[in-house]
């Protein structure tokens, strides 16, 4: 299979003042075929929103290769990156600030191809139209400012945005994490059914396990800026084999009766060291119970374990 | 599902129009627009009604209020009619007063929308500049840029605009720093919005509210600024306004209290209007005080 | 049985709004014993964090005003105490944490300083006990190096120790009952199952009872022992965690369960959604809240309040399709 995203060796670095460098993302790859799903999991810190940011153009990129179906958009400046635009969209975490207050929903939509110069200007109104409908919304709302609507409704309008420019690529970060369960279901669904129709492919960033084991065919886990296990959405959970992803995926509170536990369980103790004076070694040494001194000395690489399933931890 | 697609589409209501609403409902606010609106009928129709000039010797100098029919509030030192003075004074005085706001805009959010937004070297360049202005006493730095050149309006609208405007540089700059991290900013970002269009037609109207608000403010400052002046004789002596009524009269505010007290009664009405306009918008721009 | 700590009968609380009253408890009663944990789920609006503040004397009034019912804590009603009285019970005999810890403790002071000043509020102690005692509470929560943390201030700790930090603050002055709303919410899942674990372990070391208010019905199964489903203002769904969370008897209730993506689950299939919106406090009919957007609803539910119908022992639901002992298909 093709693949539509290519991204090898990403990095992000940040200066913070003059205490050194915040390592956001520090030299991430991976690849999405056409019309599949990666999610990104990871706690807060872990770099997963940064790396979305890096792929839309959004963060500075530090190093590396960001390839979209052969055009190289960590390379491109200027007005060939704003016309590369079109082929990449983001929908964003916050319902209530992705939205500029003071346009109406209809200008939200519609600036998108005003500003790349997509389609026939007077074709454009009637694509707003279309768009809403596409994400379950009635047509004559687009007279509305965003406040008018709910968390779940400006979703939508986030996704009706994304999606008028007809990019081959929707980048998600947290689209659902700010939703009521009722409402996400709602969301979920929908984000999955444009899939369908329309063949797109998605990078979905998430913190929530049950989310994405719904939406990914496949999840990459990342922990202080990398990548420590890469895998098929159904294996990662059948058998996680890096500890931090085993640790990740007990502290999820389960529904199911089989696998319900009580008081809580949890298995890692501490936080994540600072990103910004990192250990040599593994970067989750200092909280793994399995760390020999191996792993405090050499940093892991990503090694294949099992069809299609990779790991950077010295003990698999 | 059905009851909830059939219901019919509510109507639209821009954040400026909910923002009118919360301003009509408060009892301060519209008192303060009703002084403004009082004032300024009164400087523009003012001397279609009473047809004085202000500069005209009508009548013995320092006649109090009331004692001529035909000069109902009086005559100064050299015997000019203080209504007309009123009159005619006002609107020097508010054109003074908004046109230094606007100098103060103008510069203010220039400087704080550059600096807010690239931040770095060029908010660090940009904000040195303010503050070289912001520690310049103001009523001095005045002075001096009135007595260098002719006290002329302008020039006096310029002084009091230049020593105003490092306040709301700094008020813009610290909006656009918050706004310029929010989501639909990276969003126009992301559909290929450049620089300007970001500053100018997307954080500048989300900025505006307390622009508006500190605007408002420094119209009811410049007022008293001008004031000032003229009081210390830093004003045009060939223009009637109130601080010039002040400043010519200051002299006799034992023995004849209206030449003073009427044209200073007109600045605390037009800048005590102005503050509780400044405060009702301030109200109704603050979100936490709108009902959900 | 014990007598419970916390006894709630028939409280109601309205808000004026400019659109008219809203209801926003209407009808709310739930018991909790020593040691028990309840936890309170719904969406946002739903009325679970008002049913927190009224119970501490904390609801905004005006506009809110509790116009009914009772809140029996240790017998004593809460509902008629005087403002004065009710202060010292709060966090002393009741506690209460909530989801940002990050803006609930003074960035100016240190830890210690703030525990300490929690415990002289409540209890006669010299400065000195009163801080060996903020030590004391920050190693029971698990703080590594108390003694040396009891200075730091907020921002030198991660999320998970401010919220271990506002553990401890509530519990220096052992309350009966804590109040914890949202706890978790904005903490990462690690970091989560920590906290979880923490307040097991000490509800059952102390008896302390907890009220857990959660929109997560993950944390409902992790930690309840009971739990109360709210919809626009009302308790539809009551009973032990486990009977609701694997034979749940109110439409709304499933519907909502069924909506959680989980991770042992087909992912193929379309999640199913419950459809529409939660409705406006101010515009409820005489009926069931849930009868617009409920798959179940007949002409009767228009007509009035569904009663709680008993399914088993402690477990009921307020919707007219049920009948007693029967769990609907």
């Amino acid at each position: 299979m093709s693949q539509l995203l290519s991204v090898r060796d990403l990095k992000v670095h940040f200066p913070v003042g003059n205490r050194g460098t915040v390592h956001a993302v520090d030299g991430v790859d991976f690849t999405i075929p056409h019309g599949k799903t990666l999610g990104i999991v990871g706690e807060s810190g872990s770099g997963k929103t940064t790396t979305a940011l890096a792929i839309m153009r959004l963060a500075p990129i530090t190093g590396g290769e960001i390839d979209l179906d052969g055009t190289p958009i960590s390379r491109i400046q200027g007005e060939d990156l704003r016309r590369a635009r079109t082929r990449f969209q983001m929908v964003f975490q916050d319902p209530f600030s992705s939205l500029n207050p003071r346009d109406r929903v209809g200008r939200i939509i519609r600036q998108p191809m005003d500003l790349l110069g997509l389609g026939e200007p007077s074709d454009r109104d009637t694509r707003v139209e279309e768009l809403l409908q596409q994400v379950g919304l009635r047509p004559e709302l687009k007279s509305l400012y965003p406040h008018q609507f709910s968390g779940g409704q400006r979703q939508r309008i986030g996704l009706a945005r994304a999606l008028a420019t007809r990019p081959e690529l929707i980048v998600f970060d947290e689209p659902v994490s700010a939703l009521d369960v009722a409402v996400q279901a709602q969301v979920l669904n929908l984000i999955r059914r444009l899939q369908r129709e329309s063949g797109l492919t998605y990078l979905f960033i998430s913190h929530d396990l049950g989310v994405v084991r719904h939406i990914c065919d496949e999840i990459a886990v990342m922990y202080l800026g990398q990548i420590v296990e890469r895998a098929p959405a159904a294996q990662i959970f059948a058998a996680p084999r890096h500890p931090y992803t085993q640790a990740l995926i007990a502290a999820a509170p389960s529904l199911a009766p089989e696998h319900r536990r009580r008081g809580g369980g949890a298995r890692l103790q501490g936080d994540p060291p600072s990103p910004v004076n990192l250990p040599r070694g593994c970067r989750f040494a200092s909280r793994c119970r399995l760390a020999i001194d191996e792993c405090r000395q050499v940093m892991p690489k990503l090694r294949e374990c099992s069809s299609g399933q990779v790991v950077a931890c010295h003990l698999v | 599902m059905t009851a909830v697609t059939k219901t019919s589409v509510p109507a639209a209501r821009g954040p400026m129009v909910e923002a009118w609403g919360i301003f009509r409902r408060s009892p301060s606010a519209m008192l303060g627009l009703a002084l403004l609106a009082v004032v300024i009928l009164m400087t523009f129709a003012g001397p279609f009604l009473y047809g004085v000039d202000p500069f005209e010797i009508v009548w013995a100098p320092l006649t109090p209020p009331g004692q001529e029919a035909a000069i109902p509030l009086g005559t100064d030192n050299l015997g000019r009619d203080i209504l007309a003075g009123l009159i005619e004074g006002g609107s020097a005085t508010l054109a003074v007063g908004f046109a230094a706001a606007l100098i103060t805009m103008l510069i203010g959010v220039m400087v704080g929308a550059y600096a807010g937004f690239y931040g770095g070297v060029v908010d660090d360049v940009l904000m040195r500049f303010t503050e070289f202005f912001q520690v310049l006493p103001p009523l001095l730095f005045a002075m001096v840029v009135v007595t260098l050149f002719q006290p002329t309006l302008v020039n006096v609208a310029l002084a009091i605009g230049i020593v105003s405007w490092p306040q709301t540089a700094r008020l813009t700059r610290s909006e656009f720093r918050r706004i310029r991290t929010l989501e639909y900013v990276s969003a126009m970002r992301a559909i290929g919005a450049g620089d300007s269009n970001i500053i100018w037609r997307v954080i500048l109207p989300n900025a505006l509210p307390p622009l508006i608000v500190s605007a408002t403010l420094t119209i009811g400052m410049a007022i008293l600024f001008e004031a000032g002046l003229s009081f210390l004789g830093l004003s045009d002596p060939n223009v009637m306004s109130w601080g010039l009524m002040i400043g010519s009269g200051r002299e006799y505010l034992l023995d004849a209290w209206w030449v003073v007290t009427l044209p200073g009664a007109m600045i605390f009405l037009t800048v005590l209007g102005v503050s509780l306009v400044g405060d009702g918008l301030n109200d109704a721009f603050n979100p936490r005080l709108r009902e959900r | 049985m014990t007598q419970p700590v916390l006894d709630i009968r028939n409280l109601k609380v309205d808000f004026m709004t400019r659109r008219g009253v809203a209801h926003v408890l209407d009808d709310v009663s739930f018991t909790v014993a020593p040691g028990e944990l309840l936890a309170i789920v719904g969406e946002s609006g739903c009325g679970k964090s008002m049913t927190a503040l009224s119970v501490l004397g904390l609801v905004p009034t005006p506009p809110g005003k509790v116009v009914g019912g009772s809140i029996l804590f240790q017998g004593r009603d809460l509902a008629q105490l005087r403002r004065s009285d009710m202060r010292k019970i709060r966090g002393g005999d009741i506690a209460m944490i909530f989801q940002e810890p990050m803006t609930s403790l003074n960035p100016v002071f240190t830890c210690g300083e703030q525990i300490a000043e929690a415990v002289r509020l409540h209890q006669n102690v010299s400065p000195g006990a009163a801080h060996a005692r903020a030590v004391e509470m920050l190693r029971a929560v698990g703080i590594p190096e108390p003694e040396l943390r009891a200075n730091a201030y907020p921002h030198q700790l991660s999320g998970g120790m401010r919220q271990r930090v506002m553990i401890a603050m509530a519990l220096s002055c052992q309350p009966r009952l804590l109040i914890a709303d949202e706890p978790t919410t904005a903490l990462d899942v690690t970091v989560q199952a920590q906290i979880f674990s923490l307040l097991d372990e000490l509800r059952h070391k102390t008896g302390t009872a907890i009220v857990l208010i959660t929109h997560d019905m993950g944390a409902v199964a992790e930690m309840a022992d009971k739990v109360a489903v709210m919809y626009a203002g009302r308790i539809i769904e009551q009973g032990p965690a486990d009977a609701v969370l694997d034979s749940p008897g109110h439409p709304y209730t499933r519907g909502l369960l069924a909506s959680i993506p989980r991770v042992y689950a087909d992912p193929d299939a379309d999640l199913p959604e419950i459809p529409g919106i939660v409705p406006a406090l101010t515009d409820l009919g005489r009926g069931c809240a849930f009868e617009p957007r409920c798959p179940l609803a007949i002409n009767a539910c228009h007509a009035a309040q569904p009663r709680h119908v008993a399914m088993s022992a402690n477990h009921s639901a307020a919707c007219i399709r049920l009948k007693t002992g029967e769990v609907l298909a």
